[in-house]
């Protein structure tokens, strides 16, 4: 059974969502999703400064198995994509929710967002996937 | 089985090489004229060794690899049948493969007359109208089908009609080809007989429907029982019927696709005609049409006409706005030549530089010409029973068919769900430890549909023989997936090389070789 | 029965085990309106006599005129060993290597393959192949919409020196999915393009240049100053280009200051046979920071579970993931067995054999445009370098010359009134070093009486 921590907000295409103390929001895959796709080989991260539109694809996680967008669950700017994933991937798969984060964003105040989903309801969505 | 062989870089030795193939040295003073800025100042990576030594290198290599001529090869949906020598000698005749592609019609009457009648027994095996041979490969073919039925409705100004609908259980060339094309697919499901659920059918079509891709049998290894009912529903709705020839193999001669309705379809000639594969091609994609799709055929086709041109580039006939006049036979007209643009106006266009994989096609006819009338309908026939042997004997030996109620096609599906759970053996255990038996693996996990499965083909050039043995093989494993899984799980043991590191070779690029040091 | 090995004792025992009487029994699920009632139109089966027999017929019907045609298929001296290793039976009738174990044969043979011609084009890495050289082209301009971040109009300039079908081809291969292929004019006289042409261009959105070297007229275009100027306006390059002609010429991957983004061409020449115009191969290369963007099948180096190297296909996720906004390939096949060819044509070759392939070639051409053109009523269309083709204008249509010079069984050359009209009756020569000088003083001679025969009628 995946880990779902209860900290965080979840989205109907696998993203996690932890808002920092500073306003600004971490986002990376979730566990569930890291097991689906087996051990990651290619991260893909946007640059700073880049604006995201709230569902638009941002990034890619590419597995042997499969290669997937990540897509964004906010609008707002872009502050940083994670270094470490360049050189190692395999993050995202030990620590999905921890080292393995994929980016920091400034969301645009009232900006337009993806639904959201409680730990609650991203547990019910996985166990309807077959988790 | 021999183990390794070096790069062949690691031969090499600066200064070598098989000098008795290189032209006559021109001298410094032949090369003169072209400009310092635009020639080439470092020598490319290219090996340095000598005749006898490039020799050794690739046989070698080539004892590394399983092949038709060597393993039985029961890859569903792939057909590896028999190669026949004689297509490949025949088709490799030194006036044939010294034709250039450009040159006068006048000079190709003989290749052009066995490209012509190669149309003409494609369009007679499949029940369609015209055959164009330029599509390079299954799913070139498959591109030039789905942009054909796109052509026809903008002609029509039906331009609301984007949708493809596929089946779930299709090929994923499918949906990229849909997309390639400019349409968006629309997936419907198939039911627990494996035929596709009509209630879903009818929902899914309406204004927006281009057309719907299909391959009969489907890729579930079974025949579309109700595919005159799939093909009322699409076309009363207007959209047009695509068949994904990938499984001709079990029908051929038997039913066609013309006469199950369907107004466009791709043949694999590499497979259901028998051409080698190559480790991976050239294939040949032929496409055949109903006569709603013919202006829209590829180009260049082979047409007869009354005169022939002398030359590729001008023009002594008449050029013709109908396509379809051009491609019947002209009572005074015995030439063959290549009708263009100039004859198809609505041709979806070019899709070769010249036409197509021309030595591939040469091969199929010849094929074709050896299996004759008879022969057709031969391979449809054998290729079932040597499928529906291999499924009745599977079965008495305890193995479970995906679709038990059903008869195997040239195909079926066999799914190993049980032993993934209760032996932590999976279809992939099965497949590597079958190479270990000198067989190589069916194709695993395809259909995406049934869980651990294996689709097996064993076409009609096998004999009994090695069909039992197979079983006996298959058997085998089994029983060690009971007693000693770990054998199986780690498998194959006797190949040059172990399960290699996916993930490793994904992460680590190593793509090209590169010198080291000392080298 | 043709590849048929089953005895009537064998059918019979099969049936037996399935459980049925006869092979019919098995088709009863398909409805009996939909069986065939006859395959008239299929002639009686041949055996291998009769059938050896009839293509010996056809082959003897259309014989072996001398041939001076390039057009983006030329003959050159294939050593014997080619294709005495590439008809062996572990290559030619091997399946595409998804069981690597099974396959390193096959896969080790790739690897080679994409060491060789990248290092050819002067790129970083290499694909296993595409079709054919014009859908490389289709499959280089989709790849540099996906690879191009910064542009998002899908314009691709192709000039008109480029090889008329290769462009026709990158038209209906791509045009569906929005691409726009514009074309740049070449400067008269010259037979190249001018950064000039692409004047009107300055400040707009354009994804993707197309340069060919040599080109379509054999002509060598000016290919650092082509290759600057995209670079300098975010567009990237794509080169089409000769193989043989790289081992004299400098390759894209050294192009202006940065390189070509994209290298592509056709194989052909590569220890491939003209048979009438395939199968052949296309390759591609490119910088490994598009790699991920690279259509195609990838091999690549790892090792087994014992430790041991061994070689596998990889990158292959990209395959269903390349379907990013407009650009999307459906392409999943190489062209192993022309591939395997050409890998063997060059290890046999080595450098030094291609440097001397390409400039006896280029020797030869000269030598015929030489010739050619002291006729009277021959001249040369274009000033400037070329490969191993060029253009001559003749002072009458060429289709009647040409089809006078086919009766005495040679082929002169491709005529151009139809592609390219402006240059008026003109005809493209090509020779490589397969043509002797007794060859090329035959032609000479059969031109110069072919023409006064005209002049006088």
């Amino acid at each position: 059974m995946s880990k779902v921590p209860a900290d965080l907000k979840y989205t109907k295409t696998h993203e996690w969502l932890r808002s920092l103390p500073d306003g600004t929001i971490e986002i990376g895959i979730t566990d569930h999703a890291q097991h689906a796709l087996g051990d990651l080989v290619f991260v893909e991260v946007p640059e700073a400064g880049r604006v995201l539109k709230a569902g638009e694809p941002c990034a890619v996680v590419e597995s042997v198995k499969a290669a997937s967008d990540v897509y964004a669950p906010v609008t707002g700017e872009v502050l940083a994509g994670n270094p470490k994933l360049a050189s190692q991937p395999e993050t995202i798969n030990t620590d999905s929710y921890g080292e393995g984060w994929l980016m920091r964003v400034r969301p645009t105040a009232g900006g337009p967002a993806t639904e959201l989903l409680s730990p609650a309801e991203y547990t019910k969505l996985q166990q309807e996937e077959g988790d | 089985m021999r183990t390794h062989e070096k790069v062949i870089f690691e031969y090499s030795h600066p200064g070598r090489g098989a000098s008795d193939q290189w032209p006559q040295d021109p001298g410094a003073a032949a090369t003169a004229d072209i400009p310092a800025r635009l020639r080439r100042t470092h020598k490319p990576l290219l090996p340095e060794v000598g005749e006898l030594e490039t020799v050794r290198h690739f046989t070698r290599l080539s004892q590394l690899n399983f092949s038709i001529d060597t393993h039985f090869y029961p890859l569903g949906s792939c057909t590896m049948k028999y190669n026949p020598k004689a297509c490949n000698q025949y088709a490799m005749l030194p006036e044939f493969l010294g034709r250039h592609p450009l040159g006068p019609e006048t000079h190709g009457q003989g290749f052009l007359a066995c490209m012509y009648e190669l149309q003409e027994m494609l369009k007679e095996v499949t029940g369609m109208q015209a055959v164009a041979l330029s599509p390079m490969a299954g799913a070139h073919g498959e591109f030039a089908g789905v942009a054909m039925i796109r052509a026809y409705h903008r002609s029509r100004g039906d331009l609301a009609r984007n949708e493809i609908i596929v089946p779930e259980a299709a090929h994923g060339t499918n949906p990229a080809t849909a997309t390639m094309c400019g349409c968006v697919v629309r997936e419907i499901p198939v039911d627990a007989a494996g035929d596709v659920d009509l209630t879903a059918l009818a929902a899914a079509v309406g204004p927006n429907t281009a057309g719907i891709m299909l391959t009969n049998p489907s890729t579930l290894g079974v025949f579309e029982r109700r595919i005159e009912e799939v093909a009322r529903i699409v076309h009363a709705a207007g959209g047009l019927l695509y068949y994904d020839g990938a499984n001709l193999n079990a029908i051929l001669g038997k039913v066609r696709p013309g006469d199950m309705g369907f107004d466009v379809i791709h043949m694999n000639l590499h497979k259901t005609f028998s051409t080698p594969h190559g480790g991976g091609g050239p294939g040949a994609g032929a496409v055949g049409v109903g006569a709603r799709l013919q202006p829209f055929l590829p180009i260049p086709i082979v047409g007869k006409g009354a005169t022939c041109t002398s030359h590729g580039g001008g023009r002594e006939a008449e050029p013709r706005a109908d396509g379809e006049r051009a491609m019947r036979a002209q009572p005074d007209g015995e030439r063959y030549r290549w009708l263009t643009e100039k004859d198809l106006p609505q041709s979806i266009g070019r899709l070769s530089a010249f036409m197509g994989n021309a030595g591939v096609l040469l091969r199929a006819y010849i094929y074709m010409r050896m299996l004759g009338r008879e022969g057709m309908s031969r391979v449809g026939e054998y290729a079932t029973l040597n499928a529906n042997y291999l499924l009745a004997l599977l079965r008495a030996r305890g193995f479970e068919p995906a679709y038990p109620t059903r008869r195997a096609s040239h195909e079926f599906i066999i799914t190993l769900k049980k032993q993934a759970r209760e032996l932590e053996v999976t279809a992939m255990d099965f497949a590597k430890r079958l190479l270990d038996h000198g067989f190589h693996a069916p194709t695993t996990y395809f259909p995406l549909l049934v869980p651990e499965c294996l689709l097996i083909e064993p076409t009609e050039t096998e004999g009994k023989d090695t069909l039992d043995a197979f079983v006996a093989a298959m058997a085998q494993i089994q029983a060690e997936a009971e007693q000693e899984p770990e054998r199986v799980t780690s498998a194959p043991h006797t190949m040059p090389v172990r399960r290699l590191d996916d993930v490793r070779a994904a992460k680590q690029l190593d793509l090209t070789w590169k010198p080291t040091a000392q080298q | 029965m043709a590849f048929i090995p089953h005895t009537p004792a064998d059918v019979e025992a099969m049936l037996a085990a399935i459980g049925v009487a006869s092979i019919e029994d098995l088709f009863d699920e398909i409805p009996a309106t939909l069986r065939v009632k006859s395959l008239a139109g299929i002639p009686d089966e041949l055996n291998e006599m009769e059938v050896g027999r009839l293509m010996s017929e056809r082959a003897r019907a259309d014989g072996r005129p001398l041939c001076f045609i390039g057009a983006g298929a030329y003959e050159h001296h294939i050593p014997a060993a080619v294709w005495a290793i590439t008809t062996r039976g572990e290559f030619y009738s091997a399946y595409t290597p998804y069981q690597a174990e099974a396959s390193q044969g096959t896969l080790q043979l790739i690897y080679e393959y994409q060491t060789m011609i990248a290092s050819l084009t002067g790129m970083q890495v290499s694909n296993a192949s595409v079709y054919d050289g014009a859908s490389a082209v289709a499959e280089a301009s989709l790849m540099a919409v996906r690879a191009n971040r910064r542009s998002k109009s899908l314009r691709i300039l192709v000039p008109t020196t480029v090889h008329p079908h290769y462009r026709k081809v990158a038209v209906a291969t791509a045009g569906n999915q929005g691409l726009r292929f514009e074309e740049v004019p070449y400067s008269a006289g010259e037979g190249v393009v001018a950064t000039t042409s692409l004047a009107k261009y300055e400040g707009e959105d354009i994804t993707a240049l197309v340069i060919q070297q040599p080109n379509f007229f054999g002509r060598l275009e000016d290919v650092d100053a082509l290759t600057d100027w995209a670079h300098a306006r975010g567009i990237l390059v794509i080169a089409v280009v000769n193989p043989t002609s790289l081992a004299l010429l400098k390759p894209p991957g050294s192009w202006g200051t940065k390189g070509a983004d994209i290298a592509v061409g056709d194989g052909q020449p590569l220890g491939v046979p003209l048979s009438s115009g395939g199968p052949y191969f296309g390759f591609m290369t490119t910088r490994m920071e598009y790699v991920r963007q690279m259509p195609g099948r990838i091999v690549g180096r790892t090792v087994d579970l014992s430790g041991r190297e061994g070689f596998t296909l990889t990158l292959q996720a990209r395959e269903q993931h390349i379907r990013r906004a407009k650009a999307t390939s459906n392409i999943c096949t190489n062209q192993g067995l022309l591939m395997t060819a050409a890998t063997i044509y060059m290890s046999l070759m080595g450098p030094q054999g291609l440097e001397r392939t390409a400039a006896a070639s280029h020797a030869r051409a000269r030598e015929l445009v030489d010739g050619l053109t002291r006729l009277k009523g021959v001249r040369a269309a274009f000033q400037g370098p070329v490969f191993h083709e060029s253009v001559v204008l003749l002072d009458r249509p060429v289709a009647p010359i040409l089809k006078m010079l086919a009766s005495r069984g040679i082929l002169g050359g491709l005529d151009l009134t139809e592609y390219y009209p402006e240059l008026g009756p003109a005809l493209l020569v090509c020779a490589t070093e397969t043509k002797t000088t007794a060859d090329i003083e035959s032609y000479v001679a059969a031109l110069g009486e072919v023409m006064q025969a005209a002049r006088a009628a």
